[in-house]
């Protein structure tokens, strides 16, 4: 029993990481239509510049939960300003290979510069111990990065439902034209939000430094589980993306723990399940393609 | 992917047998093939003899793709997992049974096509982007598979010492210098089956499925079928170039399975030109020369070079190489629309990227 409960943590933190970024990039593909292959990297770009903010500049961890996502916020104006804005009107197909060159030039870029060892990155002395709740033992950290994703999906949650801002940004991912004809500039928004989408998946990078190893391909089976994420719980559906997040983070878990020769393939094998039963995903709608 | 209600530009215009404006239709068609083959032929002599074989299996590799890109509409960014998955199957094959290497090349396309109907069958379900993300994710689950199943795949080491095999014929079997030769009439055959599928009532419907899928459907065709079908076509001759390529090399690494390789012979159709089954041969001969040259010259940043090449050819040349070149000088001022990306929509002209238009794409219908 104490040990399903301590997978369920486990399982819930590590999924807190894929529920983060892949709520980033359901945002994104809600009011922009794109696909962000390069969301691995941005991950990997979030806990590279962690560890190099507190390397070079002495920037904590605390620190660099709210800096980070600011910088990499301007990043993602500045990458959707440069090139993304080029492509919109154009199929889908172009903005994916464009952030798939991306993810090559970046992490290449990375490699470069830092190596292919690893940063390194030292867990603030706060988090470092473990946490006794009555017989179960759970690591700080965990715990932690649980605590603050659920509140971080919470906040965008309330953000999307009680704001105007979340409101236009809904009903564009629901109907583009039609918020449009209501006389919304839709087009406003669309540069924000893209850099809100990174900053999302930088803010999982953060989280993901003081416990995972800081490569440059670090991001690379990531985006291919994000991906995995995204079409169990519904591309374009942003409650999906977070339950879904979650769920996957805790098959990983669950698999590597009873089923260590499959780990890595229950979560495709799953994926596969989704298509077959509910080809839109989870909560996804179905599209008439 | 938009679904439009109609065009103004029919399926019949953008078919492959258009009017030419340099040229015959039928002579030009054929000079180009003579010098194809010419320079197919001639290859070897200039440049070093594995690197002309790795050009002709990632041209047809490429080629395959295209099929499935440039004329069902259908990114796959999972074929890796047809030319990894052959590339197992036939070095285990040539391994464990000393088959000639054709025919262990034969056995992996073979493979290749059983291991896609099942995934074609659950991906046709989706188009546009969906299809590229379910493609890679089973494509992901072969790795991970190859990887954990060491006994039989060797893991992260690979299948080591793949034998070439031809009929005790020494020559072959030792130098990468006549493999070529021995390896290029399968090539070629692979590419003329491609050509063929193309140029078949079935390209002309594949065709039709992609710029119209509510049309082909309501004129009666099964659009999933067709995509399936596709799929394994293009899963085969993937295999095929995957299973040569393979055993060229002597052994076979998790790096045929990865992600990036997928990634890689998108990034050549589409610098070649999507859509046009020439561009996959030119574009595998840049992106192969290129890493050569780079791999060569001691710089060990690749991915920020092809990466930068990537962008560019899709912020300005999202016709590639090929398609710009027969824009320019084999179809002098004639509008190409068989740009398979473009976004056509209740046929109104796509807006050209220049106005830099911020229309939201509509995806509620």
């Amino acid at each position: 029993m104490n040990e399903i409960l301590q997978y369920t943590v486990q399982g819930l933190a590590a999924g807190s990481f894929y529920a983060l970024a892949a709520l980033g990039l359901a945002v994104i593909f809600g009011v922009l239509g794109v696909v962000n292959f390069a969301h691995g990297a941005v991950y990997m770009l979030g806990a590279v510049t962690a560890a190099v903010l507190l390397d070079t500049l002495g920037v904590n961890f605390w620190l660099a939960l709210i800096v980070v996502p600011v910088l990499l916020f301007i990043f993602g104006v500045l990458l959707e300003r440069v090139f993304i804005s080029r492509l919109i009107a154009l199929d889908p197909l172009y903005n994916f290979l464009l952030t798939f060159g991306l993810t090559l030039l970046l992490v290449d870029l990375v490699k470069r510069q830092y190596g292919v060892s690893g940063l390194p990155y030292t867990r603030p002395e706060m988090l470092s111990g473990q946490l006794q709740v009555g017989e179960i033992r759970l690591p700080t950290f965990q715990v932690f990065v649980l605590v603050f994703s659920v509140l971080v999906c919470l906040a965008v949650w309330l953000l999307l439902t009680r704001t105007k801002i979340g409101m236009i940004v809904r009903a564009s991912t629901e109907k583009a034209e039609l918020t449009r004809a209501l006389g919304v500039d839709v087009n406003k928004w669309v540069t924000p939000v893209f850099g809100f989408g990174i900053a999302l998946a930088g803010l999982a990078g953060v989280l993901a430094a003081p416990f995972r190893a800081i490569t440059a391909d670090m991001g690379s089976s990531f985006i291919i589980i994000l991906f995995a994420v995204v079409v169990i719980g519904g591309l374009g559906s942003i409650l999906g993306a977070v339950v879904a997040g979650f769920l996957v983070g805790l098959v990983e878990v669950f698999g590597q723990a009873y089923a260590p020769a499959l780990s890595q393939i229950v979560i495709f094998i799953l994926m596969a399940l989704v298509i077959l039963l509910r080809p839109a995903g989870l909560f996804g709608k179905e599209e008439h393609a | 992917m938009s679904t439009p209600v109609d065009t103004a530009d029919t399926t019949v215009e953008r078919s492959p047998d258009q009017p030419a404006g340099f040229l015959g239709r039928s002579a030009r068609r054929w000079g180009l093939l003579g010098l194809g083959l010419v320079v197919a032929v001639a290859l070897p002599w200039f440049v070093y003899p594995p690197v002309a074989i790795d050009i002709i299996c990632w041209a047809l590799f490429a080629v395959a793709l295209d099929l499935l890109l440039g004329y069902a509409g259908l990114l796959s960014f999972g074929h890796a997992a047809f030319w990894g998955g052959s590339a197992y199957v036939a070095g285990l094959v040539s391994i464990e049974l000393g088959l000639p290497f054709p025919v262990a090349a034969l056995v992996g396309a073979l493979f290749a096509m059983a291991l896609a109907l099942p995934i074609g069958l659950l991906s046709a379900k989706r188009s546009g982007i969906y299809f590229a993300m379910v493609t890679l994710a089973f494509a992901q689950m072969l790795f991970f598979i190859v990887n954990q199943w060491r006994g039989l795949t060797g893991g992260e080491n690979g299948l080591q010492s793949v034998p070439v095999n031809f009929f005790g014929i020494e020559a072959v079997e030792d130098e990468a210098f006549y493999f070529y030769y021995a390896a290029l009439p399968i090539i070629v055959a692979g590419m003329w089956f491609a050509w063929r599928v193309v140029h078949s009532p079935f390209g002309r419907v594949l065709v039709a499925t992609r710029d119209n899928p509510a049309r082909a459907r309501a004129l009666g065709y099964d659009v999933e079928r067709y995509r399936v079908a596709v799929f394994v076509i293009s899963a085969g001759l993937a295999g095929l170039a995957g299973g040569l390529f393979a055993i060229s090399h002597g052994f076979v690494s998790l790096q045929e399975v990865a992600w990036q390789t997928s990634g890689k012979v998108v990034l050549i159709t589409v610098l070649g030109g999507i859509g046009t089954l020439w561009g996959g041969i030119i574009g595998a001969a840049i992106i192969v020369l290129l890493e050569d040259y780079l791999a060569t010259s001691g710089f060990d940043g690749i991915g920020i070079i092809t990466g930068s090449i990537f962008i560019l050819i899709v912020l300005l040349f999202r016709r590639g190489v090929w398609g710009t070149f027969s824009d320019l000088v084999l179809h002098r001022g004639r509008r190409r629309t068989d740009e398979p990306g473009r976004r056509r929509r209740g046929g109104v002209r796509p807006v050209p990227y220049r106005r830099r238009s911020r229309s939201i794409p509509d995806r509620s219908r």
